[in-house]
């Protein structure tokens, strides 16, 4: 079995700080964590390795620093990881990276072989958008399975899997044939403390950088030029004021409140 | 036969851990550092002046590439009592010239800097990871037990470089419980400011040029006590340094004697309008040459601030440090020649040391704690006479130069006796002569 997750190096949410006279993030001197969301679905193709054999790849596409973020994937278990860094990525919205990756990952196939389960989670906190996964299954055109929170069986000689996803208010249980692309909620597993091989292994094993010489991505398809994401403003809602507080005995403060409705339940007819 | 991870396990990526992994992946061999935080640097803290010698010597012109803040050509030495300085110190073109005596730096960028190389030059750094015991057999250290599954290492030695609450050193029974009047808590923000205003403010003529300052006196009521600041590029670091156990004898909080600090009518100008950016503390081992362990045992070495070496006088620690792991290194690489990683081979590091500045400048020094601890009157009485000296030589107020000599006098026969204070004199040139 083989597992190709991407993941992506987000900000560390918990430490961002908003500017509020510009209303921009203050994003420095804030450490970078591999997207939450990722993690489980890293954790979850490692379990699978772990029952089933198989090596689990790790695609991840950003900035030179990024690597280190794959770093942190070895260390919870992955086997190859992959950087794919270009400046003619810059700026590319979720169409265009979910191009970028998916070309990618056609060298990952081509160094690692076949995917059996492409993994990603289910939105980066940073964007919060949770297309950039959907979009990778659409282009490989293999079935797609959001918000998984129970692996129930892995088939490999049916090439079947069984996944448990959540919806509003309920969940609901799919069989999907292989292979397939899943996005990970929080709730699927439980990260492992990584024993203290995967860390040896982790400093030891080098990130492979892909860049668009060495892949068959084609530049006028990504990047902020070529992404139909326009941006027109970014600010932050305006704070909510305190509401008012009416203090006294039941009957003052039933007295304040009704002056206060009177004119609306007079509007609306009700007195 | 057992097997053998890696030739050299190295427990803590600061300045001593990362020298002596260093100086052995230079030599091929195998080694590992193991980190509990997350980079190297991320757990690791001091005052912020950072000597070039000792690392100089292994990476000839690292300066020119590493992550420094401002090279230092002023040292100042204030003694401060509630509204007066009196400021002595050595301002140098000397020290304005490549390759610079010292620099201002952020340890999370140095480290993470100097890890780099040592990784580039084949070092195995391991984060994350909490290093618990040595492992024992027969009597001789082979290993050590990490707190990661499957996390048992096993080596030819482990160099212990955790750092100032050292286990590893603790639990082989090389060093004692640490004792409140060993070990001083320091704070320290970085206090953000604009790069022309600490220019102005310090007297420099760019952001390259640096200034520091360390502040002793009555100010701090008999506390064993050396604050400090320095200038970094667009920040000042600027701290306080207490003994413990003074810390708990006078039943004061070492925040609120920054804050106090800072209100300083000779400070608070310094750092007017700065925005604090980062908060540290950090204990520092200041038991000086008689705190300092037996230096090995069968298998292991100790190192940096794990084998208390700091001068504290002169706030040097990172450069003992790096010199420390450096022979600690070579050691090894002398005991790996003969297959021989007995205590008996590996007392060539204690010897080595014996030999090394680190060790004789402590030893210049080794009276001085002890001496302090008896003495506090010396950092209270003598530093307020000469501040209320200095002040009254000044102070023109129709009192005659011969009558303010004697008035001096008269208040040294009062307040010390004549006697006493020869006697403190060839006590002080003894101890640091």
């Amino acid at each position: 079995m083989h597992s190709l997750v991407f993941i992506k190096q987000v900000p560390d949410a918990a430490q961002v700080r908003v500017d509020y006279e510009t209303g921009t993030l203050i994003r420095e001197g804030v450490p970078a964590i591999i997207n939450p969301f990722d993690t489980h679905a890293i954790e979850a193709a490692v379990q699978i390795k772990d029952k089933f054999g198989g090596s689990v790849s790790v695609l991840c596409m950003g900035p030179p620093m990024a690597d280190e973020a794959l770093k942190k994937a070895l260390a919870m278990g992955a086997d190859n990881v992959f950087l794919l860094s270009d400046r003619v990525f810059a700026g590319s919205d979720t169409l265009a990276t979910s191009y970028a990756l998916w070309a990618g990952a056609q060298k990952v196939i081509q160094e690692v072989g076949p995917v059996d389960i492409f993994w990603a989670g289910k939105q980066a906190i940073d964007g919060d958008t949770a297309q950039t996964g959907p979009g990778i299954a659409t282009r490989f055109d293999v079935p797609l399975v959001t918000y998984a929170v129970e692996i129930k069986e892995v088939d490999p000689q049916a090439r079947k899997i069984k996944i448990v996803r959540l919806l509003e208010g309920g969940t609901e249980t799919v069989e999907v044939p292989m292979p397939c692309l899943i996005t990970t909620e929080e709730t699927l597993n439980h990260i492992r403390f990584a024993p203290l091989p995967y860390l040896i292994k982790a400093a030891r094993t080098p990130v492979v950088l892909l860049n668009s010489s060495n892949t068959t991505i084609d530049a006028s398809q990504c990047g902020l030029k070529n992404s139909p994401t326009k941006v027109k403003k970014a600010f932050t809602p305006p704070k909510r004021e305190r509401g008012e507080m009416i203090e006294g005995s039941l009957d003052e403060i039933v007295n304040t409140v009704y002056a206060k409705i009177e004119p609306m339940l007079k509007q609306l007819g009700k007195v | 036969m057992r097997k053998k991870d890696f030739d050299v396990v190295i427990v803590g990526a600061g300045p001593a851990g990362l020298a002596a992994g260093y100086v052995l992946a230079k030599a091929k061999v195998n080694v590992a550092i193991i980190e509990r935080g997350t980079f190297p640097g991320s757990k690791n803290v001091m005052g912020g002046i950072f000597y070039r010698k000792a690392l100089d010597d292994l990476m000839p012109d690292f300066y020119k590439e590493a992550p420094l803040e401002r090279h230092i050509i002023e040292q100042k030495l204030w003694l401060i009592s509630e509204d007066s300085v009196f400021s002595t110190g050595i301002r140098s073109e000397k020290f304005n010239k490549e390759p610079y005596n010292c620099f201002s730096v952020f340890r999370a960028k140095f480290d993470k800097w100097f890890a780099q190389k040592v990784q580039e030059a084949g070092a195995l750094i391991i984060n994350e990871t909490v290093v618990k015991d040595p492992i024992v057999e027969n009597g001789k250290v082979v290993g050590v037990r990490t707190d990661r599954p499957d996390g048992d290492l096993y080596c030819d030695c482990v160099i212990a470089a955790d750092g100032v609450n050292s286990f590893l050193a603790k639990s082989l029974g090389l060093r004692e419980k640490i004792t409140p009047n060993k070990v001083a808590i320091a704070v320290k923000e970085i206090i953000g400011l604009p790069e022309n205003v600490i220019n102005d403010r310090f007297g420099v003529s760019n952001d390259s040029e640096g200034v520091t300052i360390e502040i002793t006196g009555p100010y701090f009521e008999g506390m064993e006590t050396m604050a400090f600041i320095y200038t970094n590029k667009n920040s000042v670091s600027i701290g306080v340094g207490t003994i413990i156990e003074d810390i708990i004898e006078h039943k004061v909080n070492p925040n609120d004697l920054i804050e106090k600090f800072k209100t300083h009518p000779s400070i608070a100008p310094l750092i007017a309008g700065g925005e604090t950016k980062e908060y540290l503390a950090h204990m520092i081992p200041e038991g000086g040459y008689y705190a300092v362990p037996k230096l090995y045992t069968d298998g292991f070495m100790v190192t940096g601030d794990a084998a208390m070496l700091v001068n504290s006088v002169h706030r040097e620690g990172s450069n003992l440090a790096i010199e420390s792991g450096k022979l600690a290194a070579r050691t090894y690489l002398e005991a790996r020649e003969k297959g021989d990683f007995s205590a008996k081979s590996l007392s060539a590091y204690q010897t080595k040391m014996e030999e090394s500045f680190v060790l004789k400048d402590l030893k210049m020094y080794r009276n001085l704690p002890h001496l302090l601890e008896e003495k506090r009157y010396l950092l209270t009485k003598y530093p307020q006479l000469i501040i209320d000296s200095m002040y009254n030589i000044y102070n023109v107020d129709g009192v005659s130069k011969p009558d303010k000599i004697k008035a001096i006098k008269e208040r040294l026969k009062k307040d010390f006796g004549y006697w006493n204070l020869a006697k403190d004199m060839f006590t002080l040139w003894r101890k640091l002569g």
